[in-house]
């Protein structure tokens, strides 16, 4: 009895602790909102509205760095340390062999490039001593090259010049195919790199350029020292042992230099005493931790406050919102870091054509009906999954591109309107039968898929309740992060094959320029069994009207013409329904009130303006 | 000493026929049965009694019980604002109605037991997802029981070859990884058991509790055949074997019910590893499709939210608690009562 007694209360004891056990250790499984390889899912850095940081940007923009140092209140002594938290952790300071934006970030705290973007998605010169433009006479006025003119005296923290070989070099890096630089994109139209002088370089392309400022800027430029990385040329950039040892210890012109390094885990730099303004370098140290999920990262800066900056908090509005209420930390957002979106396939998905399945030749049956898509876009509840979901991390949006704000198009329209949307499908002859729509016997059945993650599960909730509505069904699917951003040829559910009706992803322009962006709609990208679904365009839309308009923009040079240009191409991909957008994301990163400095920049890395970072009372 | 012997017999042997009489007399006028003893021991083990009765309650809850409270829900919902636009929606309709005037609200009068973060109710949700769940731990235990006595029976009963190679293979499956596995077959399987069966659910269903149940009998075929073996080894199967009684009929006539109580505590724990597995299958995107809320995933859900709203992921997980527990105390109840061994 004795023995049975205390079997039960084993029993008992052992089933409440796993119970709370999986209670509480369950937070730490929160879906990551940015997988790991999301370079084309989420763009690399959030950005800030702090009024303190805006007025101060444009100073550092036309004056030296040093500007922001000189107006350091003088409360706060300098010293001490800056703690740093990205849940995924840093694994190479090499940012040309970077896997995510956390080694782009870490690599930014020691290496520079020539020119930053800031919050406004304005260029900062950093190496350089100014930025070239056609009316000073550094871009030439045909688009074929740019001439860039270093600092001079700048030092490397192993006290080695800074000079314009070290820029050549960057791009004889990554032109190195065999390198396998993931930068790479950013230095193949590059023709040569000319130093005119140590301290001048000349960019020429390959074709005359309407981005001239393409290569060597924001965090896709940092420059590398030469001497460190001479022999790193090609293979043996990750083969050779030294060289491994140099992508984890690159050498900079940064205010920090780095100190100690556990890839995977934490990354400590410590100042560096060559840096050019040495002398208003505010810490002592700086350290990135990695690990944890976005919401816990949230909990580090506002209600802990173990840590100064938080990166990326993705989380839904409901988890975060009475974290930053806590009062001690403020969301840096930028004005646009990613567009989320529905890709609607243009190809049919169907398991039955085997092979031909999703191939651009076998026309979906009915979603290539623009009454169809019509009436999905303008049945879905965008306020409502912006306000319930996303709450400050985003806003509704009818665009594809919200920013620069240049390419902003203030035409587009998609307000919710279930009964035009009912009416649509009544006059394209989709007719109810029980509560599904059907047309020569097919019913408006969709599948919809997306990666795993608490958002996007409720927006997949939303949109299948909104469609419902309608008369379309929605069977729902959500598929592992790693594999749905994966790329893996020979998985079936990778957002490049897309074996679905519709599917769910976030994607923004990478630079200022959206060429490379809007290009993935042409039918030249469509994505095929050909080109082992690598080509880009996942929706397979292909519109000769769009196409044309392309054609137009890869040719125009003029800024101006080309902005309009842009607005064009968003306006007839958003007119024809090619995918519908969703939400402008927002996501935030954090910042305890203590710490002065981090801006927002949608184009540039959240650590960009790290030097003139500091502490307030 | 003979005749001293012979004299004691007889009157002895008379009052031991008296005895054997009055015995069978008893017997005749109340017969004891195998299941009327066991349940008259079954009803003495307390845990056990509340086990089943929490477990029945369950079940008619998920069943029955839904019907009334989807009225009372669709009522409710009509006069708080976020009426739902079908008429007589079923309960699968319910747990889809998003209620945005009552997002992540404690337990009211609406909502029963709240609503999550679309204001989506937890009291339907968790009638359905005990519908899947239950059946999902239910069927795959079974599978997983009957697979784990038939291949531990007949390796511990017949030995020699057939034992052999019954138990490398048992060995093989217990060193394949269940996970990986689970996965690959997910994958190759998906798309056409779905076509076949008509519905993402029911497709789901069908691969998970056999994927579940054909991964989980391994222990329950080594504990039975230990058991076989030093079973049939014993006095009452040589009797049986000498009346010339079938191999087939030993095995599952005399021998099993002496086998019944390790089989069973077998099949109590295999129902809470089935309900578990399948919420990580969920969780890992291969199970049922997101909008299905099985227990496992609210829990999952819900635990993003334990600061904010901690029935979300409280009412589940004790949901599951209970229900393990439960089958884990009837499993222990009928386990001694079954055993032939012991007397209460």
């Amino acid at each position: 009895m004795t023995h049975k007694r205390l079997w039960t209360w084993l029993v008992l004891m052992v089933t409440a602790a796993t119970l709370l056990a999986a209670c509480g250790g369950a937070p730490a499984q929160t879906p990551p909102t940015a997988a790991p390889a999301a370079a084309a899912t989420e763009a690399p850095a959030a950005a800030t509205e702090a009024p303190a940081a805006a007025t101060e940007a444009p100073a550092a923009a036309t004056e030296a760095p040093a500007a922001a140092a000189t107006e350091a209140p003088a409360a706060a002594t300098a010293g001490g340390k800056l703690t740093i938290l990205y849940w995924q952790s840093v694994t190479i300071l090499n940012p040309h062999l970077a896997s995510g934006t956390k080694d782009f970030d870490g690599a930014t705290v020691i290496l520079e490039p020539l020119a930053h973007r800031n919050d406004k998605d304005e260029l900062v010169p950093a190496l350089a001593e100014e930025i070239p433009t056609v009316e000073n006479g550094g871009i030439a006025a045909d688009g074929t090259s740019i001439t860039w003119k270093l600092k001079q005296g700048v030092k490397w923290s192993d006290g080695s010049d800074f000079t314009a070989d070290d820029v050549i070099f960057t791009w004889q890096y990554c032109a190195d195919e065999a390198t396998a630089c993931t930068t790479s994109s950013y230095f193949t139209p590059v023709k040569s790199v000319e130093a005119i002088d140590p301290y001048t370089v000349k960019v020429t392309w390959n074709a005359p350029s309407a981005n001239p400022y393409l290569t060597f800027v924001s965090y896709n430029g940092l420059i590398l020292q030469k001497a460190q990385f001479e022999k790193c040329v090609g293979a043996a950039s990750i083969s050779d042992a030294a060289c491994q040892a140099a992508n984890l210890a690159p050498i900079g012109t940064n205010a920090y230099k780095l100190k100690d390094f556990k890839p995977g885990d934490t990354v400590l730099y410590d100042k560096n005493p060559e840096y050019r303004d040495a002398a208003n370098t505010f810490f002592d140290e700086v350290e990135i931790k990695g690990g944890g999920d976005a919401a816990s990262a949230a909990q580090a800066v506002c209600q802990t406050g173990e840590v100064d900056y938080s990166w990326n908090l993705q989380v839904p509005a409901a988890v975060l919102s009475p974290i930053l209420e806590s009062g001690q930390c403020d969301a840096v957002t930028a004005s646009s870091s990613g567009i989320e979106r529905i890709v609607v396939n243009f190809a049919n998905p169907d398991p039955a054509l085997g092979d031909k399945r999703s191939e651009p030749d076998q026309p979906h049956p009915f979603l290539t009906d623009p009454a169809v898509r019509q009436a999905i876009n303008i049945a879905i509840d965008r306020k409502a999954i912006a306000t319930n979901l996303y709450g400050p991390t985003g806003e509704a949006t009818c665009n594809t591109v919200m920013a620069p704000a240049q390419v902003v198009s203030p035409n587009t329209k998609c307000d919710r309107d279930v009964e035009a949307a009912k009416k649509l499908l009544d006059d394209a002859g989709y007719v109810l039968n029980g509560s599904v729509r059907e047309k020569n016997g097919i019913p408006l059945v969709v599948s919809f898929q997306t990666s795993i993650n608490t958002l996007r599960q409720g927006e997949q909730a939303i949109i299948k309740s909104n469609l419902a509505e309608i008369g379309i069904q929605v069977n729902i699917k959500a598929i592992d992060a790693g594999v749905f951003f994966g790329g893996d040829t020979g998985n079936p559910d990778t957002l490049n094959k897309f074996y679905a009706d519709l599917q769910m992803y976030t994607n923004s322009p990478s630079d200022t320029d959206p060429q490379g962006y809007f290009e993935g709609w042409t039918c030249a990208k469509v994505n095929s069994s050909a080109n082992q679904w690598q080509g880009g365009n996942d929706g397979r839309y292909c519109s000769a009207e769009y196409d044309a308009l392309f054609e137009q923009f890869s040719k125009e040079l003029d800024p101006a013409k080309r902005n309009e240009l842009a607005i064009a191409l968003n306006d007839q991909i958003v007119k024809d329904n090619g995918i519908i957008p969703l939400i402008n994301r927002f996501t935030p990163n954090a910042k305890a009130k203590t710490l002065d400095g981090p801006v927002g920049t949608t184009f540039d890395s959240g650590l960009w303006n790290i030097h003139t970072w500091k502490r307030v009372p | 000493m003979s005749e001293a012997n012979q004299a004691m017999d007889t009157p002895a042997k008379a009052n031991l026929t008296t005895q054997a009489q009055q015995l069978t007399t008893g017997v005749a006028v109340k017969p004891r049965t195998l299941v009327g003893d066991a349940w008259r021991r079954f009803r003495k083990h307390r845990l056990a009694m509340a086990g089943v009765i929490i477990l029945v309650f369950f079940t008619l809850a998920v069943s029955l019980g839904s019907v009334p409270y989807q009225s009372y829900l669709v009522g409710q919902l009509a006069t708080s604002g976020m009426p739902v636009p079908q008429e007589n929606p079923d309960l699968r309709v319910l747990i889809d109605h998003l209620d945005f005037l009552n997002l992540l609200v404690a337990p009211n009068s609406v909502h029963l037991l709240g609503t999550d973060d679309l204001g989506r109710d937890l009291l339907a949700r968790s009638l359905y997802g005990g519908r899947v769940s239950l059946l999902v731990g239910l069927v795959a235990m079974l599978i997983s029981i009957v697979l784990g006595t038939v291949i531990g029976a007949v390796a511990g009963f017949f030995g020699g070859t057939i034992d052999q190679v019954l138990m490398r293979i048992t060995d093989l499956f217990l060193s394949l990884p269940a996970v990986p596995l689970i996965l690959l077959t997910v994958y190759l399987f998906r798309d056409p058991v779905i076509k076949a069966m008509g519905s993402p659910e029911a497709g789901i269903f069908i691969i998970v509790v056999v994927v579940v149940g054909g991964l989980a009998w391994m222990q329950t075929a080594r504990i039975v055949r230990a058991t076989f073996l030093s079973l049939k080894e014993k006095e009452f199967v040589e009797a049986a074997t000498c009346l010339g009684v079938g191999k087939v009929a030993i095995m599952f006539k005399h021998i099993l019910p002496n086998a019944l109580g390790p089989i069973i505590v077998a099949a109590t724990l295999g129902v809470g590893n089935a309900i578990i597995t399948e919420s990580t299958l969920s969780f890992l995107g291969v199970g049922f499709p997101p909008d299905t809320p099985t227990w496992g995933r609210l829990v999952t859900d819900g635990s993003q939210y334990l600061s904010v709203a901690p029935w979300l992921a409280l009412v589940p997980g004790a949901l599951i608690f209970l229900t393990v527990l439960s089958i884990n105390f009837l499993g222990d109840g009928l386990r001694d009562a079954l055993d032939p061994r012991s007397r209460l």
